[in-house]
C-alpha cells in the first residue's frame, strides 16, 4: 500500500458519527487472518454496519447509498469524513488495513485516537485533523451535494472544501511528510541507523 | 517537566529526529497471536531477524478456548493463528508460552505476574491494553502491527512524545467501590477522548493505598480514557509484589534495582500539561448503559436525557441507546441480566475472584443467568484453588473455566448471543464486542457477582455485610 502522496482532489464519503471505534471499523472475528490481504480487509470495512447478519447490504448505511457506493478511484470517494474521536479503542492495525483496502487515502476528522492515527500513517492513509467548524460544514456540504470535492495538498499542508473555499492548514511533522511524499516507512529509516541503537545499549541500564 | 514520565521516556530516547518523532528504545515487547503474524511476514520480506530476541515474549491468549485446552482448538482459523505464533516464535528464537504451559494466560496478566514487567521499563505490545503494565511503574503502551515489526527489527519505535497528565484521587473510597469503579468514574468525567495525546500518572492517597491488582485494573483502563498509557510510581506495594517473581532481579541485583526504583517518582516541582483531582467520596459503584466505556452512571443513577448531550453527540447517543434497548432517563438497576462475565486483562486477577466470591459466598447463581468465570492465567487459577475459592464458587453454582481473553472480545467460542444483556468485568462495551448484537454493561467484579446471584442489575452494597 505504499503510495507517494502529493495532492489529492476527491469527492468524499460522510460518516457523521462520533467515537467510531476500531471494533466497528473491523469486528474482531476478521482479526484471525494471518496475512495482510487488502481485499479481505477492505470487504470487511464497517462490516456490521454495512451488512446484516445474512450478508445483505444495510440500505441506509453510507457505503450502500447509491450516491456514495461507487468504489474509490482517482478523484472519487477517496476521502472519508468522520465525526470526532475516530478510531478509538483497540490497537488493531487491521482497521487501517480495512480503510486502505477499501480505497480511502485520506480520513478527515476533528479528532483521532492516537494508536489508530499512527496505524493509518504507517499504511499510507493520511489522517487530516480539521476544526469542528470545518468538519460540520463539510459533513453538511457532502450530504447536500455528494459531488462536493475536497483538495488535500500534502506539500502545502492544506485542506480545502472546494465548494465553499474554506481552507485550513493541518499538522504533520516534516519527517512524516517526507516519508509520505517519498513512500518510505519508519523501518527503512531505523535499519539504516543500527549503530546508534548499539551505542545506546552500551550505556543503558540493564534490566 | 521533571515528571516520572519524562524521566523514564527521556532515558530511553536513542535519537531525536528533527521536526519528527523520537526514537525510543524498548525494553520489552510482548506478542500475541492476533497482531503479530503480519509483522513476522514483514521481517521475512525484508530478509531480517529480530534485533534483540531475548527481549521478546510471545503467548497466545485471544483465540484460546476456555475449556479443553489440552485438545487442539476446534475452530481451524483460530488454531492456525495460534500455530502461526508458535512457528514464528521458534523461527525467530523467541520465548513462547503456549496453551497449557503453566506460564500461559492473558499477556497483560502474565507480564507483571512473572516479573517480566518491571519499574522504569519501556514496554510495548500490539494491544491497546498494554497500558496495564504501567501499574508497576513502567511506560507501557499499545502499538499497531507495523510498529510491532519496527520493534522486532530495531528494538526501537518512532513516536511523538505524549503530553503528561496527573490524575489524583484523594480521600476514602466508599463501601463496594473498587478500582474498576474509579476508572469508570474517571472515564465518565473526562470521556473516552479526554486522555488522548497524554500519558497519565495516577496519584493521590487512594492510589497509594491500592493493591497491585487494583493498580493493574486502573492502568489497564487508561486507553479507554483515550490515553496512550497510565502508570503509578513504584513504591513498597510494587516491590513487595515483584519480589521473588521469576524474572525479577535477585540478591544483590534486587537491592540495586530497588534502590534505583525508589528514585522513580515525579519531582516536587514537576509540571504536568494537565492535572485533575477527584474526591473519592463522590465515587459510587458504576455501570455503563451505552456503547463506549465513558457512558457510565452510578449504579443507582439514570441514563441521561437527550437534552443533557451536546448537539453534535446526539446522533451517536441515540444510536447507542437504540442498540442497547434503553430509553433516556431510565434506571439500569433492576434490569434483567442474561450473562455475567468475570475475567479479562481488566479484572481477571486473584483479587477480582476474591471480590466476586465475597458476594457469591452462601448464595446461589440465579436461574437464567449464564456465568463465565475466566481466570486471567494458570497462575491465577492455581491461586484460586489454593485459597479454596473454587469450592466456594462451586457451592454457589459457578464453574471456573480455563484462562484466556474469552468473552471480552469473543474471538473464541465465548460469545454473548445477539440481543442478550451481559454484565461484564471487561473493558469495552462497543457494539458487537462480546459477539454480534451483544449488549454489554461494564462493571466491577462485585457488581457482576451481585447480578449473577440475583439475575438483575443489583447494587452490590445491598449484598455486603
Amino acid at each position: 500500500m505504499r503510495q507517494k502522496f502529493d495532492i489529492i482532489e476527491s469527492t468524499c464519503v460522510p460518516l457523521p458519527l462520533e467515537n467510531v471505534d476500531t471494533d466497528q471499523i473491523i469486528p474482531a472475528r476478521f482479526l484471525k487472518a494471518t496475512t495482510k490481504d487488502e481485499k479481505f480487509f477492505g470487504d470487511a470495512l464497517f462490516r456490521d454496519w454495512r451488512f446484516d447478519r445474512e450478508g445483505n447490504p444495510v440500505p441506509g448505511f453510507v457505503l450502500n447509498r447509491p450516491e456514495f457506493s461507487a468504489e474509490p478511484s482517482e478523484g472519487v470517494h477517496q476521502i472519508l469524513v468522520a465525526g470526532k474521536n475516530f478510531g478509538s479503542g483497540s490497537s488493531r492495525e487491521h482497521a487501517a488495513w480495512a480503510i486502505a483496502g477499501y480505497g480511502f487515502r485520506v480520513v478527515i476528522s476533528s479528532f483521532f485516537a492516537d494508536i489508530h492515527k499512527n496505524n493509518e500513517l504507517n499504511n499510507f492513509v493520511l489522517p487530516v485533523v480539521v476544526s469542528e467548524e470545518f468538519l460540520a460544514e463539510l459533513l453538511a456540504g457532502v450530504e447536500s451535494d455528494p459531488q462536493l470535492k475536497v483538495r488535500v495538498d500534502v506539500p502545502a499542508q492544506t485542506v480545502t472544501n472546494l465548494a465553499t473555499g474554506r481552507q485550513e492548514r493541518f499538522e504533520i511533522s516534516a519527517y512524516k511528510k517526507y516519508c509520505l511524499m517519498n513512500a518510505l516507512d519508519d523501518i527503512d529509516y531505523l535499519l539504516e541507523r543500527k549503530d546508534i541503537i548499539e551505542a545506546y545499549e552500551k550505556n543503558a541500564r540493564a534490566f | 517537566m521533571n515528571t516520572l514520565f519524562d524521566k523514564i521516556w527521556d532515558s530511553h530516547v536513542v535519537n531525536r529526529i528533527e521536526d519528527g518523532p523520537q526514537q525510543l528504545y524498548i525494553d520489552r515487547l510482548y506478542c500475541h497471536e492476533v497482531t503479530s503474524p503480519q509483522a513476522f511476514d514483514g521481517l521475512r520480506a525484508r530478509g531480517i531477524r529480530c534485533l534483540r530476541p531475548e527481549r521478546i515474549f510471545c503467548m497466545p491468549d485471544h483465540n484460546t478456548p476456555t475449556h479443553d485446552q489440552d485438545k487442539p482448538i476446534e475452530d481451524p482459523v483460530s488454531r492456525k493463528q495460534v500455530d502461526t505464533l508458535e512457528a514464528n516464535a521458534r523461527e525467530f528464537g523467541l520465548s513462547y508460552y503456549g496453551m497449557m504451559d503453566p506460564r500461559n494466560g492473558i499477556i497483560h496478566v502474565v507480564g507483571p505476574e512473572r516479573g517480566l514487567s518491571l519499574p522504569g521499563m519501556t514496554i510495548v505490545c500490539g494491544d491497546s491494553h498494554t497500558s496495564t503494565h504501567g501499574a508497576v511503574g513502567a511506560v507501557a503502551f499499545g502499538i499497531g502491527t507495523s510498529e510491532v515489526e519496527m520493534v522486532m527489527a530495531s528494538q526501537c519505535i518512532l513516536q511523538q512524545k505524549p503530553k503528561s497528565m496527573r490524575i489524583r484521587v484523594e480521600g476514602k473510597l466508599g463501601k463496594g467501590v473498587t478500582p474498576k469503579d474509579v476508572a469508570l468514574f474517571i472515564m465518565k468525567n473526562i470521556t473516552t477522548s479526554g486522555g488522548t495525546g497524554y500519558f497519565i500518572e495516577y496519584a493521590g492517597n487512594v492510589i497509594r493505598e491500592m493493591s497491585m491488582e487494583g493498580r493493574l485494573t486502573l492502568c489497564n483502563l487508561s486507553i479507554e480514557m483515550g490515553a496512550r498509557g497510565g502508570f503509578i510510581a513504584p513504591d513498597e506495594t510494587t516491590f513487595e509484589y515483584l519480589k521473588g517473581r521469576e524474572f525479577a532481579p535477585e540478591g544483590e541485583d534486587w537491592d540495586k534495582a530497588v534502590e534505583y526504583w525508589k528514585t522513580l517518582r515525579s519531582g516536587d516541582d514537576a509540571v504536568f500539561d494537565r492535572e485533575i483531582v477527584y474526591d473519592a467520596s463522590e465515587i459510587a459503584p458504576m455501570i455503563t448503559y451505552g456503547t463506549n466505556p465513558g457512558m457510565g452512571i452510578s449504579i443507582d443513577g439514570r441514563v441521561p436525557q437527550v437534552a443533557d448531550i451536546p448537539e453534535e453527540g446526539r446522533a451517536s447517543f441515540s444510536k447507542s441507546l437504540s442498540y442497547m434497548g434503553f430509553e433516556p432517563g431510565q434506571q439500569i438497576l433492576g434490569h434483567k441480566v442474561d450473562y455475567v462475565f468475570l475475567g479479562a486483562c481488566t479484572n481477571g486477577r486473584i483479587e477480582d475472584f476474591r471480590a466476586f466470591a465475597s458476594i457469591a459466598a452462601g448464595r446461589k447463581k440465579a436461574e437464567g443467568v449464564t456465568a463465565w468465570l475466566v481466570p486471567g492465567s494458570w497462575e491465577v487459577l492455581s491461586q484460586i484453588r489454593e485459597e479454596g475459592l473454587d469450592k466456594l464458587l462451586s457451592e454457589a453454582g459457578f464453574e471456573l473455566r480455563q484462562p484466556g481473553c474469552s468473552a471480552c472480545l469473543a474471538m473464541n467460542d465465548d460469545k454473548i448471543p445477539s440481543g442478550k444483556y451481559s454484565v461484564s468485568t471487561s473493558n469495552r462495551n462497543f457494539e458487537g464486542r462480546q459477539g454480534p448484537g451483544s449488549r454489554t454493561l461494564l462493571a466491577s467484579p462485585m457488581t457482576a457477582a451481585a447480578a449473577a446471584v440475583t439475575g438483575i442489575v443489583t447494587d452490590p452494597r445491598e449484598l455486603m455485610d
